[in-house]
């Protein structure tokens, strides 16, 4: 078996993870190991940004970093940690900068500074970008690029952590998969980062990556770090639906509203957002909870169109409007049969981000020592609901903090050999799973009906009776999870990663639900059926922990 | 909607393994699905050992589902299905193959060891 040692472990190689490798070797750490299930870079949700960067720039118009922090925390809907929105909104700027000086190529006016529109919740044209729909591989190729000249960052991609080891109640490294080789790994670490991303990929329609299962928060819950705002899941309103679209991120549609406006309409072409209190005669400034919300009333309603969602339209906008804001993009949606300037779009609603997540102070210290978090995978900083553009800026700013921090914190101590017999049962799983076994269904099976219980159940409408049914199904599901078939196989055998998958994703999964059913109100991206309205008392954060037999437990309020 | 089935010719197996082997699947489906699409299907509903690199699933962003289709080099996230002929679909030629469609495509960097 394979054994390494490093300072700073960072699990998960998007933007916040990428970011957290760099800081962590500008903080001196002599040995950075980052490890994906994927390949460095180029999975995770970094990637698949379309447009949005919000930076206090000012470019535009005068702007400070306060003013986005207003923004932020009025998007919450009360819920933000105002300390942690605060670090975001404070260092966004020089993060952003600091792209361009690395050439991520900002899209710029004539006049050569940067461009930023106005986003829906932001009071000013603040939201950078990279055209055309390429802010996300950008960024990601940017940061690709300097990690690869860091010689102290070890990248290593196709490796799953399956468990972080704890001894002495501090986190002192992890078991993981060699998915190629389908073998075990272990790891001895100073400091450990959860940069993993978020959890959509738990809900049918999505816009995550393959790796965005949730096992991030699993792994933190495991190790006895504490949850926050777990019932918070972003619901991007505008996902694409129909006709069938390929080599495009379904949330393609967000820039050509950004840039052109465009109409959402119901069945009988009649706009509709104005019946739900948004008035959208000034553009495009939705935000996303009350657009989702206002969507799925009006396909309950039976005003949908006919794949289930609203109609999206440009018809009302020039051929050559069309043309000079998205040029090349036209030629690849005619590719697909689709000509804006003729027909409109089918969108829905789709999962789109984790507001909550890994607890974390302005250290991204998790509540337990030596654990960090960063990016997606850190929750509190956008409350209720997040802010369109927060995204990639939280990624590097907490990638940030938390790569310094760690590197810190891994300096003050000697490395230590992992105790002896440390992970011997998580290796000795990983073994035996690899041998192969019999049983009635296979994990991504069992993936497949996660998603559907989740998007019925457990998405942008809720209420107790259907919660309910879904904590019990993923309970039932987490106690198959020994019987499930597994074909046998060492070498790149997806069914071994994917079991390992289906476990975090379970724990992911059931920690949205509970926290979901003991929110009786509704705020942001919760809405609650049988409690619609928002209650002034719930106007706090609730804390997830796992109990020393492996269950769900809502801790204490903050 | 018409229902069409697919038919696709996957080579199977790792390296150690002294001649290729094929397997031929059948599975329906609606006009636009693309073969990753399929080859995630079959994976749910006939053969979950079934070995494909994809990270992005649709936004051809992550780039690892180049393999060979019908011996030209192409995503599987953007080619669409056909229903008038058999698809073969290979591992892409001259990577290191580790499994059924599955090649070694990572920098050496990013290796063990």
């Amino acid at each position: 078996m394979t054994d390494l040692a490093t300072d700073v472990l960072i699990v998960g190689a998007g933007g916040a993870g990428m970011y957290a490798a760099i800081a962590a070797a500008r903080a001196g750490a002599g040995h950075v190991l980052l490890a994906d299930k994927s390949l460095v870079g180029r999975g995770g949700a970094t990637i698949m940004a379309q447009m949005t960067v919000a930076a206090a720039l000012g470019e535009e118009c005068p702007d400070d970093w306060q003013a986005h922090l207003d923004d932020t925390l009025a998007a919450g809907r009360g819920l933000c940690d105002e300390n942690l929105a605060a670090l975001l909104c404070r260092d966004a700027p020089a993060r952003i900068r600091e792209m361009a000086e690395w050439r991520v190529g900002w899209a710029r006016r004539e006049n050569g500074r940067i461009a930023q529109v106005t986003a829906p919740g932001h009071s000013r044209p603040r939201c950078c970008y990279v055209d055309f729909l390429n802010t996300g591989p950008a960024v990601a190729a940017t940061l690709r690029r300097q990690i690869s000249q860091i010689g102290v960052i070890n990248r290593v991609s196709n490796l799953a952590v399956t468990d972080l080891l704890v001894h002495d109640g501090e986190v002192a490294g992890a078991v993981a998969l060699d998915i190629a080789e389908g073998e075990p790994v272990r790891i001895a670490a100073k400091a450990v980062i959860i940069a993993s991303g978020g959890l959509t990929r738990i809900y049918q329609r999505n816009s995550a990556s393959a790796n965005m299962g949730g096992d991030g928060y699993a792994l933190a819950l495991a190790a006895g770090a504490a949850l926050v705002d777990m019932e918070f899941v972003q619901f991007f309103p505008i996902g694409h639906l129909a006709p069938r679209v390929v080599g495009m991120d379904p949330i393609m549609w967000d820039p050509f509203r950004y840039k052109l406006g465009g109409r959402l309409l119901n069945r009988d072409g009649r706009e509709f957002l104005a019946d739900y209190g948004s008035d959208e005669s000034a553009g495009y400034t939705t935000p996303r909870d009350i657009a989702t919300y206002a969507i799925q009333k009006e396909v309950a309603a039976g005003r949908g169109s006919p794949h289930g969602g609203v109609y999206l339209s440009f018809t009302h906008v020039p051929r050559h409007s069309l043309e000079a804001a998205f040029g090349p993009v036209i030629g690849r949606l005619a590719k697909n049969g689709i000509d804006l300037a003729r027909a409109p779009v089918e969108v829905a609603p789709i999962a789109h981000y984790h507001m909550g997540g890994i607890a974390v102070d302005p250290d991204m210290a998790s509540s337990v020592p030596r654990l960090f978090a960063a990016g997606e995978a850190a929750g509190g900083a956008n409350g209720a609901n997040r802010l369109s553009g927060n995204a990639i800026p939280e990624a590097l700013v907490f990638g940030e903090v938390a790569g310094r921090s760690a590197a810190l914190l891994a300096a003050k101590r000697p490395m230590s050999a992992l105790p002896s017999g440390a992970g011997a049962d998580i290796v000795e799983q990983i073994r035996s799973l690899a041998d192969g076994r019999k049983g009635d269904i296979a994990a991504c099976e069992l993936l497949d009906e996660l998603r559907e219980i989740m998007w019925r159940d457990v998405g942008p409408f809720r209420s107790a009776k259907v919660l309910s049914r879904a904590i019990v199904r993923t309970e039932e599901m987490r106690a198959a999870l020994p019987k499930l078939s597994l074909p046998p196989g060492r070498r790149f055998n997806p069914a071994l990663a994917e079991w390992f998958e289906l476990r975090g994703s379970l724990i992911a999964a059931s920690a949205v639900a509970h926290a979901a059913a003991a929110r009786i109100e509704s705020r942001g991206a919760h809405q609650r059926e049988d409690y619609p309205d928002s209650d002034p008392a719930w106007a706090r954060s609730q804390r997830i922990t796992m109990t020393a037999e492996g269950g769900i437990t809502l801790g204490p309020p903050q | 909607m018409t229902k069409h089935t697919a038919r696709l010719r996957v080579r199977r197996g790792t390296a150690d393994e002294p001649q290729p082997r094929y397997e031929e699947f059948a599975l329906p489906f609606e006009p636009g699905t693309t073969v990753l699409d399929a080859l995630i299907a079959i994976r749910r509903q006939q053969d979950p050992s079934l070995a494909i690199r994809y990270s992005c699933i649709n936004a051809n962003v992550c780039k690892e589902c180049l393999i060979a289709i019908d011996g030209v080099i192409d995503y599987a996230c953007t080619t669409r299905l056909r229903d008038d002929k058999v698809m073969t679909l290979e591992p892409l030629p001259g990577k290191p193959l580790l499994r059924d469609l599955v090649t070694e495509i990572r920098p050496p960097r990013e290796r063990l060891k």
